[in-house]
């Protein structure tokens, strides 16, 4: 392992861990009005991708998508500003938590309807083919997504096709409160199953950020050396409800054990145990990289609480583009 | 300017759209197959080779939204489906991302794509072969809707919607496919949103779209026997719908029948009725008329279409009663042809 890369790694993981905390900790007080689906917990998938990919590659994401915008580079101040409702918002205010985009770093949107982006980023990857470039589409998608019809329609253009897409599932095992044994049958291989559609596929641990990045790099490697679509699973869990800001065990719809035994998996924890045996003076570097994160974060939340909102007669205009 | 069908004037316009713009793809279910989607796609591929021009899997949905995908990643899709019935699978993208991307991004990204719908009525078509929902494309704010009666404007509309930075569903009617006008020679472009005035007259307005205009002009040729000078406006655009050009016309007619081929009940001929109502209610002398299908889908069987149909023998009998004339022999120019279920003795099914 290159300690380096997992310190750079693990910075990333506070980064964007920070950010969601900073998020349920300011949403009670109603000025963030819109849904938003944090990514505590997760943070090793995109941490990972965040080093692996390239910036001319694009990115879509789903209703969990924050996580994935800031990894992909996506502006901090515009992000939050969006979550506000703000003009300064990477959507001007029309999209909210759910919509996000940044297309300086090729984040070319999240949406909310689950599976709603996948075939867009395949597109993506099309335009990629057709245009020969060597840049890869990348697809964020969640379990849920998987059983949609759009999944597999497709998975499978870009099989037929050979385009340039890498799907990058995180199976954090619950639709909102539906687990899978609802909803997949039991002993079901996803990976298995996405072979058999002719799609390079991979299941791997989610929350070692390390784990991820070396599988993202491969991938991205032989992708950009035409070898057509991959799927990768990893495997992950969410600390908190499935929308908005609380912890929600109380409901019961998790077993104790299984919470348990995923937050003593915790990314975070798992990095750090792993760095501070080799990186020099890791904690008095970590904190003051913390305290930076911090002030980031802080002025993001201030710029963002001082913008304005659009004027209201901006929500009559957009409705087409040059009108 | 030559005269051509229907069917080749797309041709031509897709031709001329691939020619002019190298992101400009086309695809859809059989593009490239014997057919060639009633000949509308002959000769794309062999020109423009099968990175551009490409059959598909049968994937409405996800091949809508990897049409929306490649148009942000830079490309102007065109996308076809041999009936509009098929491509209701597609709703997400077209409801959920096509129409809604460039506004919900803060009008940062816009989604140049074009999807041809054929539509139609008759042979057997039946319930989900033959539906005509220009009306939901219409409710969806961000969606331009065209439907071109004409060769030449089928042409026109067609490029102006290929080169739009907008998403566009473009009906045609599979009963105007073999129909014949003059059509200019190279890129001419019909903007979108702009009605015509297709006859002038000063009595009634009669306001109709795609293969409905060919029943109206009928209508108003037998009418204008009776004394009745009709202005037959044919819409050409369904969204954005050009109101000044009916506005204009209701208040030099004072009245006004809408045809729609569509079910009458959300219908874009309730929309048109309801705002001249509203607006010119103090200058129309009769109310306002609406002829749309009924509110039943469309039955299969050749005996269950018989009089179903909206012609123009129901544009005269409903503006001679508007009138208070009662009806004429003349009306035996209208009746119901024999087959009444085809657009003419060229169509021998089954498609």
């Amino acid at each position: 392992m290159n300690s380096e890369l997992g310190y750079q790694l693990l910075k990333k993981m506070h980064f964007i861990r920070m950010v969601e905390e900073e998020i349920a900790e300011r949403y009670s007080q109603q000025q963030m009005r819109c849904p938003v689906h944090l990514s505590i917990g997760q943070e090793g998938v995109p941490a990972g991708f965040s080093l692996a990919s390239k910036l001319s590659d694009f990115a879509v994401s789903t209703h969990r998508g924050h996580a994935h915008y800031l990894a992909k580079g996506g502006d901090l101040k515009a992000m939050i500003s969006e979550i506000y409702g703000k003009s300064t918002g990477c959507s001007k205010g029309k999209g909210g938590s759910m919509h996000l985009i940044d297309l300086a770093v090729r984040f070319m949107g999240s949406t909310a309807i689950v599976g709603n982006t996948i075939p867009i980023g395949v597109g993506l990857g099309l335009s990629a083919q057709l245009k020969e470039t060597k840049d890869v589409s990348c697809v964020f998608l969640g379990d849920g997504a998987i059983e949609e019809g759009v999944f597999f329609e497709s998975l499978n253009f870009a099989a037929v096709r050979k385009l340039p897409v890498l799907f990058i599932c995180e199976n954090n095992f619950y639709s909102v409160y539906s687990p899978l044994s609802v909803r997949q049958p039991p002993n079901r291989n996803i990976a298995k199953m996405i072979e058999a559609f002719g799609v390079k596929s991979i299941s791997a641990e989610g929350n070692d950020a390390y784990v991820v990045y070396e599988h993202l790099c491969n991938a991205f490697a032989e992708i950009r050396d035409g070898s057509g679509p991959i799927f990768i699973e990893f495997l992950t869990y969410r600390w908190r409800e499935h929308c908005g800001p609380a912890f929600d065990d109380e409901l019961g719809y998790r077993a104790d054990e299984e919470v348990a035994f995923w937050k003593a998996k915790d990314p975070i924890a798992k990095a750090t145990l792993a760095l501070e045996k080799v990186i020099p003076n890791f904690h008095s570097r970590i904190t003051s990289d913390i305290s930076k994160i911090k002030r980031e974060i802080d002025l993001a939340f201030e710029f963002a609480e001082h913008a304005p909102y659009p004027a209201p007669e901006e929500a009559f205009k957009g409705v087409f583009a040059n009108d | 300017m030559t005269e051509v069908s229907y069917v080749s004037a797309v041709n031509d316009a897709l031709h001329i759209a691939m020619n002019l713009d190298s992101s400009v793809i086309f695809y859809g279910l059989g593009a490239t197959d014997p057919k060639e989607i009633f000949g509308t796609t002959a000769g794309l591929a062999k020109k423009f080779g099968h990175s551009r021009v490409f059959d598909t899997p049968t994937s409405e949905n996800g091949m809508t939204g990897i049409g929306i995908g490649a148009a942000i990643g830079g490309m102007r899709t065109i996308m076809t489906h041999q009936r509009l019935d098929f491509f209701l699978l597609a709703m997400d993208q077209l409801v959920n991302s096509a129409a809604k991307w460039h506004y919900m991004f803060g009008s940062q990204v816009s989604v140049p794509i074009t999807i041809r719908l054929i539509i139609g009525r008759g042979w057997g078509q039946g319930p989900t072969h033959s539906q005509n929902l220009q009306a939901w494309f219409a409710h969806v704010p961000g969606l331009k809707v065209v439907m071109p009666t004409t060769p030449a404007d089928a042409k026109g509309l067609l490029l102006s919607s290929i080169f739009d930075p907008n998403p566009v569903v473009f009906l045609e009617h599979r009963w105007l496919h073999q129909s014949v006008g003059e059509v200019e020679e190279g890129d001419i472009r019909v903007p979108i949103g702009v009605a015509k005035i297709v006859r002038t007259g000063k009595d009634v307005t009669v306001v109709a779209a795609s293969y409905l205009t060919v029943e109206a002009i009928q209508a108003a040729k037998v009418l204008a026997e009776e004394g009745i000078d009709c202005e037959v406006i044919d819409l050409r655009t369904i969204s954005p719908l050009d109101w000044e050009t009916i506005y204009d016309s209701v208040k030099k007619t004072k009245r006004i029948i809408v045809l729609d081929s569509g079910a009458q009940n959300g219908s874009v001929a309730g929309e048109i009725i309801a705002r001249v109502a509203m607006k010119q209610h103090h200058i129309l002398s009769a109310a306002p008329m609406r002829l749309a299908m009924p509110d039943v889908p469309e039955p299969t069987s050749f005996g269950l279409t018989k009089g179903f149909f909206v012609r123009g023998i129901d544009v005269y009998k409903n503006v001679m009663a508007m009138f208070g004339k009662p009806e004429t022999s003349k009306v035996s120019a209208l009746l119901e042809p024999s087959p009444h279920d085809v657009p003419g003795e060229w169509f021998k099914g089954p498609f």
